[in-house]
């Protein structure tokens, strides 16, 4: 049996451990310190990378140095049982902290102004007195009616002398205490995220379809409960250079063999249904044989239709005996000083197509025709727009489940207000006396602020000034 | 005219301003204080203009609307624009106090980061806008970012001239942390500035001419006596600082600043810049990653140097009200926030890698 006050002795110390600022000071140093070594160490690389960046440092001891590194947790350390441990001591830290300083705080917030005896007005820590010519009961309500002018609905005191009494902004000095508890809010979305979600990718060919992502790192398979299809990818360059101007994918989502929606994907407009985002995170190209080419074709004196066709697929120009067959294509086509063609990138940046074309079996004419230049399009037999080469681009997407950001969210809105409370609001209070003086009547000032008292000040004295006193 | 004339006028107002400031300091004549003065506010005025035009600029190539031509899309504007804040602050807090002494510690931060921008030969081209940029997020997320940086750095001016001011005798902490720290900054403010009259164009690794590079004329120069001098020369000025530094703290205390005034004015400046910072930097910025990234927090470099500067203002924050520091301790850690904020702005984007990359130079 363990001695009932021995228990609590433990419990309290314990209590008292978490409720120091030493902790907090000593958690916060070590969660900065390990930081800073967090975002040197290149996280969740590869280990030559920071072998190489550590060979700087330790020369050829470089190996040796990322293997205690890596053994310590360092190269993906924020996902350390330590680290975690580190941010867990953090929130209880806090948590104690603000259960222990609440009573204080809330009694002082919840205890409404009082009247002060007389003797207590030349001890705050603002103080005024004019002397206004008039008799008590005018006094009273030009002084009363200042007061609302000023934002401060005041209350009345009658016990041998008049004195008004107000304040504003009690409430704000609750905010460091509310700012304290949106981060807790905040860790508790983050956890919820961590256990209730998922974070997986997906790359998804032009024209298939999954019901699937693969979570990041172990690649295991994650269910959607639905499915999604990549109906076309594309991306977008600033004229005439290879600065994307934007990647966008057209998503469908099936369900049950139905699609219920459509919709078009950008960097920063991604696509939610049922709880899981995908975003548009990367693209790739692969070659691919039963890719389709989409033409617009406008035969001279004929009418405009769209095309499309295979590699190895020969298209007929209508109204002539002309028939075109792709002979090449570059993804990226470019062209070096001597003039020489080459494809100088792997991804679709200047997609080209050369076409041959024939007449009674005897090729006639050949041609380059580049999607993004239109004085390409003009070809002897009409204009051929190259609108696409599609089923080659794959949409990466990043797919992510996290009910926690709903409360991650709400704590950000509620740390908005108690910063806000807690440094651009004051509790300010003021106390005004009145003493009749034969046909005259005294005023007596005093006031105090918890925060920028200097423009209490200058409230009340323009409040003085307004009384021509 | 274009923005770059505006900007360029701003830039030699501002090295002009630091100069007058200090002839100011040196001589106390309130002429040369009026021309200081209105050298910044020139400036100021032009960069505004300029700001406004590149905007235009942004806009007639991007053709996106207003949202996405504001200029602050890589280090070169995010600079200028953080020169712009600083030099508002400044021109607040002159106006308020009615004390010109602030502008020598102030204008010599703005001077730097202009030096900076020349030295090491960023782009100033008006970059499109590449699709992780183009949200309604940048607008928010980055100005109140730097008018936060821009608060910290007042409030690193403040703290140093409180330190100054207030330290007794040559071998007190505080006396070496203020006379050292000013010392590292203004030695890197001169090698920048050797950096700019003294070394020619040359080629960096990329093969892009380039003006010069950071600290190539001194510490980093191909000559390994050069380099080696210019340590010993940077060590030789920090004695003389350390040496001479009472010097400064005469200078300041004949303009009537007390210390009081200068505790309250670092703090006031922090109680600004830190729930800016909190709600622009990172509560922004983290809804902005999970629109963008698919993830509010990452654990981006970017992303823990800003917690790790938030860190170091919230102990300043709960130093002061929970243990009533005071005075010199409080300076010192508010000096060091705002050694934290530089290597969250350009640290991160100039030795880490990461999501943030658009920041690079």
């Amino acid at each position: 049996m363990v001695d009932k006050k021995e228990n609590q002795n433990i419990i309290d110390r314990i209590w008292s451990l978490f409720s120091s600022v030493t902790l907090a000071v000593i958690n916060f140093s070590a969660i900065s310190l390990t930081s800073i070594v967090g975002t040197i160490i290149e996280q969740q690389a590869e280990p030559e990378r920071n072998i190489k960046l550590l060979s700087k440092f330790f020369g050829d001891s470089a190996p040796t140095v990322y293997k205690m590194l890596d053994t310590l947790g360092f190269t993906d350390m924020f996902r350390s049982w330590w680290f975690i441990t580190l941010l867990f001591i953090f929130a209880a830290n806090l948590i104690i902290c603000s259960i222990d300083r609440l009573p204080a705080i809330w009694k002082v917030a919840k205890e409404p102004i009082k009247p002060i005896p007389p003797d207590r007005f030349n001890s705050m820590p603002i103080k005024r007195e004019i002397v206004l010519k008039m008799r008590l009961d005018n006094a009273k309500n030009i002084v009363e009616a200042g007061m609302k002018k000023i934002g401060f609905a005041s209350n009345q005191h009658e016990e041998n002398e008049l004195q008004f009494y107000a304040e504003k902004g009690r409430y704000s000095r609750l905010g460091v205490y509310v700012t304290h508890f949106s981060i807790i809010i905040i860790l508790i979305g983050a956890v919820a995220g961590i256990f209730l979600g998922f974070n997986g990718s997906l790359n998804l060919l032009e024209g298939t379809t999954s019901a699937v992502a693969y979570s990041f790192g172990t690649a295991k398979e994650i269910p959607l409960g639905f499915e999604i299809r990549c109906d076309d990818f594309d991306v977008s360059f600033y004229d005439n250079s290879d600065t994307p101007r934007a990647f966008r994918s057209k998503l469908a989502i099936i369900e049950n063999g139905k699609e219920v929606l459509k919709k078009e994907i950008e960097v920063n407009t991604p696509l939610r249904y049922k709880g899981i985002t995908f975003y548009q995170s990367s693209y790739n190209f692969s070659s691919n044989k039963d890719a389709l080419f989409l033409f617009t074709m406008t035969p001279n004196n004929g009418k405009q239709e769209d095309i499309q066709f295979g590699f190895d697929e020969p298209f007929k120009i209508s109204g002539t005996n002309v028939t075109g067959k792709v002979a090449d294509f570059s993804p990226a086509l470019g062209m070096d000083e001597s003039g020489k063609l080459f494809t100088y990138a792997n991804l679709m940046n200047n997609p080209a197509v050369f076409i041959e074309f024939s007449e009674g079996g005897k090729v006639v004419h050949k041609q380059w025709i580049l999607k993004r230049y239109q004085e390409t399009w003009k070809t002897p037999y009409g204009i051929a727009v190259f609108k696409d080469l599609w089923g080659v681009q794959a949409t990466g997407l990043q797919v992510r489940k996290d009910p926690g950001v709903w409360i991650v969210y709400l704590g950000c809105l509620i740390m908005g207000i108690g910063l806000y409370a807690a440094f651009f609001m004051s509790h300010s209070r003021i106390w005004v006396r009145l003493v009749s003086d034969k046909n005259n009547t005294k005023v007596y000032f005093a006031a105090s602020a918890n925060k920028n008292k200097i423009s209490l000040e200058q409230k009340i004295d323009k409040l003085i000034k307004s009384f021509g006193g | 005219m274009e923005s770059s004339q505006f900007f360029a006028i701003s830039s030699i107002a501002y090295i002009l301003a630091m100069v007058a400031y200090i002839a100011y300091l040196v001589f106390k004549s309130s002429t040369v204080g009026i021309v200081a003065t209105t050298i910044t506010t020139t400036g100021f005025i032009s960069q505004t203009i300029a700001f406004f035009i590149r905007g235009k600029e942004f806009y007639d190539i991007g053709q996106m609307g207003i949202m996405r031509a504001i200029p602050l899309t890589n280090l070169y504007e995010s600079l200028i624009f953080f020169v712009w804040c600083l030099i508002l602050g400044y021109l607040i807090i002159e106006w308020k106090y009615k004390n010109r002494s602030f502008g020598a510690f102030v204008t010599p931060i703005a001077g730097m980061a202009l030096a900076f921008i020349d030295i090491t030969g960023m782009s100033k081209a008006i970059q499109p806008l590449i699709p992780a940029l183009q949200s309604n997020w940048l607008l928010a997320h980055v100005t109140l970012s730097f008018i936060a940086y821009a608060t910290f750095a007042l409030s690193f001016a403040t703290a140093i001239m409180y330190l100054a001011v207030t330290s007794e005798g040559k071998k007190s902490g505080a006396y070496i942390f203020w006379t050292a720290t000013l010392g590292i900054f203004l030695v890197v403010l001169i090698a920048m500035g050797l950096d700019f009259f003294v070394a020619g164009e040359h080629l960096d690794e990329h093969g892009h001419m380039v003006k010069s590079g950071l600290f190539r004329a001194t510490f980093k120069n191909a000559s390994g006596g050069v380099a080696a001098l210019s340590y010993l020369a940077a060590l030789g000025f920090m004695f003389i600082m350390w040496k001479y530094g009472y010097v400064f703290k005469k200078i300041i205390g004949s303009f009537s600043i007390s210390g009081e005034m200068l505790d309250d004015l670092t703090y006031k400046c922090i109680a600004i810049g830190f729930p800016i910072f909190t709600l622009g930097g990172l509560i922004f910025g983290a809804i902005w990653a999970d629109q963008a990234w698919g993830k509010y927090w990452s654990w981006d470099p970017k992303e823990t140097w800003s917690l790790i500067t938030w860190f170091v203002y919230a102990f300043y924050l709960h130093a002061r009200f929970m243990r009533g520091w005071r005075g010199k301790r409080i300076a010192m850690v508010a000096a060091i926030g705002f050694v934290s904020t530089v290597f969250t702005y350009l640290g991160v984007n100039l030795l880490l890698s990461g999501l943030h990359a658009y920041g690079g130079v």
